[in-house]
């Protein structure tokens, strides 16, 4: 099981309707269904990830997110969600107004640019980091708008988005104990709930 | 005949014929006392009756959907046999597919070109006006006649996927799946002009006879074949008449000093398709069904909104476009998802690369056919559990 999955699911209140942007193989979505009873929808733009959703029973539509979220309701959902994608995204701030505009809530959740093991790997080796969760070259990486956990709160700040709560998580021992003291040195992911205010 | 019959076709079908005498009030508010319905069917009902599907023929179609007509000369099986039999996407070891010809068809139902047993004569022009509603009705009555009370899902392409989604609407507690291909909730101004155009070219016919020509023993052939070579041009994207046809010749040469004619590829195979389909088809059935589509608006009588139509529904939905289909394009499905999840129902869309234009959804797409055989492996599971 993914390490993310139960740390999103306490946030999310029982039979809340989710839309999950870049749902994957409806992964979450099943375990919300099945821990919180939500019902909702995957928004998905790979072929093979979308016959994975009908395959698990979990609602997907096909659609690439590249910008607005055309065709949903201002907030006709009461939580959206988008787990490890934000940093795929062509424009992941209009990505955000458009996930709290369909959604009440909105929770997001991505990798630490800021954790000290990248920090390392790029001031040491004067690469860009490419790690076991990430492991791609530069010139290759669908990631192309990596943030710290203090970039993103900067973005919130800015765009007057209130952080209901957030969860740090690191799987490796000395971050694990660190990441709530410094989160931005050693969180290795964060989970942001965000609302409008 | 074909030579051989593949493993995975449902093999020689002979068509069934359901006399409905339960009158059938129409929306335009006269009745049919009583009518005929012929179908087909592949696979077998099971002890419950809970494993039948539906499937909603589209403008040209009709009740032989999958397999072969003993006697038949081509190896040309039904018109969605892609779809259709053993293994495929509607699996006939799972489901009892039924496929009825509508009425105001010309394949054996009731329509025009049939005798109005009050006058002695062919129906002609003064068969009824239709809706998709009627449609879906007489479909209801013949899933009494057949004993099935919930279809586990109503599928249909194009102007079948209108009646799957009329269905859901009509009768909620009588589908489980709805699956909705290639099609719309209405048609856009550019759609009703090319019936327009199609209709122009049947009535202008000198044999149209005011729509009597059976009656004068004649046939409005050139109007129709014209009518049907416009629509074709619609029903198949750019790419795929450039790769099929792209500006070659079938007669004449490009060089100087001759005056004969040119014939292009793509000319010829538009008559070609225009004649054959003039031969098989009912004129008045044509001037029937489009005008049936200029009208047809899914949420009409729900306040003309699509997300207080969808309300209505208790099925799940798939449904699926194709990138280059240019008569339902993934816009007009994609009003249909958006009021479909605002309506909070389930759904499945899918999005399919193909070069082959509106047509996609009669053929083998790989994708495609993964992805609907997947959803229908679903659809049978619940019949099972």
């Amino acid at each position: 099981m993914r390490a993310d999955l139960q740390a999103i699911s306490d946030l999310v209140p029982k039979n809340a309707r989710v839309l999950d942007l870049a749902c994957g193989d409806g992964e979450l979505l099943k375990f919300l269904m099945d821990d919180r009873g939500v019902t909702g929808y995957g928004l998905e733009n790979d072929a093979a990830q979308i016959q994975a959703c009908i395959t698990n029973g979990v609602n997907v539509v096909e659609k690439t997110l590249d910008r607005k979220l055309d065709g949903f309701l201002d907030q006709s959902f009461d939580l959206v969600v988008m787990t490890q994608a934000l940093q795929v995204m062509k424009h992941p701030d209009i990505i955000l107004e458009e996930m709290l505009r369909v959604g009440k809530n909105c929770i997001v959740t991505f990798p630490n640019f800021g954790h000290l093991r990248t920090r390392m790997y790029l001031s040491i080796a004067g690469k860009m980091p490419v790690t076991k969760r990430l492991p791609y070259q530069w010139y290759d990486t669908p990631n192309i708008h990596f943030c710290t956990v203090r970039d993103f709160e900067v973005l919130c700040d800015d765009k007057g988005y209130k952080i209901q709560e957030k969860v740090m998580l690191a799987e490796q021992p000395i971050s694990h104990q660190l990441k709530n003291i410094v989160p931005n040195l050693f969180a290795e992911n964060a989970i942001y709930h965000l609302t409008r205010d | 005949m074909p030579v051989e019959i593949a493993a995975d076709s449902v093999g020689i079908i002979e068509p069934k014929k359901q006399r409905i005498s339960e009158p059938l009030t129409l929306s335009c508010g006269r009745t049919l006392a009583d009518y005929d319905l012929v179908y087909e069917t592949y696979g077998e009902l099971n002890k419950n009756n809970s494993n039948a599907v539906l499937i909603c023929h589209a403008l040209s179609g009709n009740h032989h959907a999958a397999g072969y007509h003993a006697g038949d000369e081509q190896d040309k099986p039904g018109w969605w046999d892609a779809c259709i039999g053993p293994g495929k996407p509607i699996d006939t070891n799972h489901f009892f597919v039924v496929v009825p010809n509508n009425i105001g068809g010309c394949h054996g139902s009731t329509g025009p070109s049939s005798i109005n047993p009050q006058t002695g004569k062919h129906w002609g022009p003064d068969f009824p006006p239709l809706r998709f509603r009627d449609w879906v009705d007489s479909q209801r009555q013949l899933a009494d006649a057949l004993g099935i009370d919930v279809w586990a899902a109503v599928i249909g392409g194009s102007l079948g996927g209108m009646q799957a989604l009329r269905w859901s609407l009509e009768y909620p507690d009588r589908l489980r799946h709805c699956v909705a291909l290639a099609t719309a909730m209405s048609l856009t101004p550019q759609n009703i002009a090319f019936n327009e155009l199609a209709r122009r070219a049947i009535t202008s016919d000198p044999d149209y006879c005011n729509g009597h020509y059976l009656a004068e023993g004649k046939q409005p052939d050139r109007g129709l074949a014209l009518a049907r070579m416009i629509a074709h041009v619609t029903y198949i994207s750019q790419d795929d008449m450039e790769e099929r046809f792209g500006r070659d010749l079938k007669a004449g040469t490009f060089e100087r000093g001759i005056e004969e004619q040119l014939e292009f590829e793509v000319g010829s195979y538009l008559n070609y398709k225009g004649d054959q389909f003039s031969e098989k088809f009912d004129a008045n059935t044509y001037l029937l069904i489009t005008r049936m589509l200029d009208v047809f608006d899914l949420s009409r009588e729900y306040n003309s909104d699509p997300v207080e139509a969808f309300s209505h529904a208790k099925c799940d939905f798939f449904v699926a476009s194709f990138t280059t289909d240019w008569r339902f394009p993934p816009e007009r499905s994609q009003e249909i998802t958006s009021a479909i999840i605002a309506a909070g129902k389930n759904l499945s869309y899918l999005e399919i690369e193909s070069n082959k234009g509106h047509d996609s959804f009669l053929l083998p797409v790989p994708r495609y056919m993964d992805a609907f055989g997947e959803y229908m492996t679903r659809v049978a599971t619940e019949i099972n559990r």
